[in-house]
């Protein structure tokens, strides 16, 4: 069938410019096409699909259709990761690529978005592709069970927009952070300890690696003193989130050249001039 | 003299902002020690802003920023 077919069928549903969801999985059904493809045409058509209507202030149409064609990868999907990738999801970026070597495990259960007593010892990637499913089938999951590295780097984040950081190892992240930094991909850092955490940006040309001093050979910092609470995480994520999305849609004024030191004990937020 | 800047858990039994006299020559690694910090937790360290090894030797009137490191996710 033809797309203009298409197009009629999706214009006769939609109401004003909003295409409720009922109707894109009626397309989907009836063209044989995946949800994200009608999602992609519906926006190609300046079509909102319903679920971003509480968007449309912030995101417009176009800027909507930017984000689905966007690709993102979430580099750990513990902790930050969770959160990271439930706002990707929810906020329409297209495809995600996921990658985590582990298995959820009890300690995981007080601060892990995806983490739950059914999810024990099932791979982090696995669970975090099907909750993608549950609350966004209009995204595409690439779900890599494997260690992040600058061996497997290159490869796993090839054609990425943007790359966040919810890694749990300094000396990883100096090796995500080269990563990006030869491959020219945006990076968002995140980092958390106990009431503490921060946050930055490495564009491309820029160099956060000073953030991520390699003083500790263990790779771990103070949150082996202190842990991780449930909500340290969660600012940390969306402070993220914030940064990714303002990267794919060129708004706002980003945290490059400069981090952001959270201490939520205190609620004293701090910049920090790294460039 | 210098102003001594701690922050999140280095504030602990110490204190959040300092002024001390220093002797002249003495390398931020040296400061770093007699506050009783351990240098792997150091995630941060600013000279007036700017980064700074521990080798490095402050000015006068310098303020250095001691911040931990923080690695989880």
């Amino acid at each position: 069938m033809s797309a203009e077919v298409l197009r009629e069928f999706l214009a006769c549903r939609a109401e004003g410019d909003l295409l409720p969801w009922s109707a894109q999985c009626e397309a989907s059904e009836r063209f044989g096409r995946s949800v994200a493809e009608i999602e992609a045409a519906a926006l190609d058509w300046e079509l909102l699909p319903g679920r971003y209507r509480r968007n449309r202030e912030t995101v417009s149409v176009a800027d909507q259709l930017r984000l689905f064609h966007s690709r993102v990868g979430v580099i750990g999907c513990g902790g930050l990761g969770g959160y990271l990738i439930e706002q990707l999801a929810r906020l329409g970026v297209g495809t995600l690529v996921l990658v985590d070597p582990d298995v959820f495990e009890e300690h995981n259960l007080n601060r892990q978005l995806l983490s739950s007593p059914a999810h024990l010892g099932r791979a982090k990637v696995d669970v975090a592709r099907e909750r993608v499913a549950a609350i966004n089938p209009a995204v595409t999951v690439a779900p890599h069970r494997t260690a992040f590295s600058r061996d497997n780097g290159r490869e796993l984040l090839s054609g990425c927009s943007a790359v966040v950081d919810g890694l749990d190892d300094v000396l990883v992240r100096r090796e995500l952070a080269a990563v990006c930094r030869d491959l020219g991909v945006p990076l968002v850092h995140g980092a958390i300890a106990g009431w503490y955490g921060q946050v930055a940006v490495q564009l491309p040309g820029g160099d956060l690696s000073r953030l991520l001093r390699p003083t500790s050979s263990s790779g771990k910092g103070v949150e082996t003193k202190l842990g991780n609470p449930s909500f340290t995480p969660a600012v940390i994520a969306s402070l993220q989130t914030a940064e990714l999305a303002k990267i794919l849609l060129g708004r706002g004024k980003l945290l490059a050249d400069r981090a952001l030191f959270v201490n939520l004990l205190d609620m004293d937020f701090d910049e920090i001039r790294h460039g | 003299m210098l102003t001594i800047k701690l922050f999140a858990t280095f504030q602990k039994g110490r204190f959040e902002a300092a002024r001390r006299e220093c002797p002249p020559g003495i390398t931020l690694g040296k400061i770093v020690d007699e506050l009783g910090i351990a240098r792997e937790e150091i995630g941060v360290l600013l000279v007036s802003g700017r980064h700074a090894e521990l080798e490095h030797v402050p000015a006068a009137g310098d303020t250095i920023a001691i911040f931990p490191l923080l690695g989880g996710g």
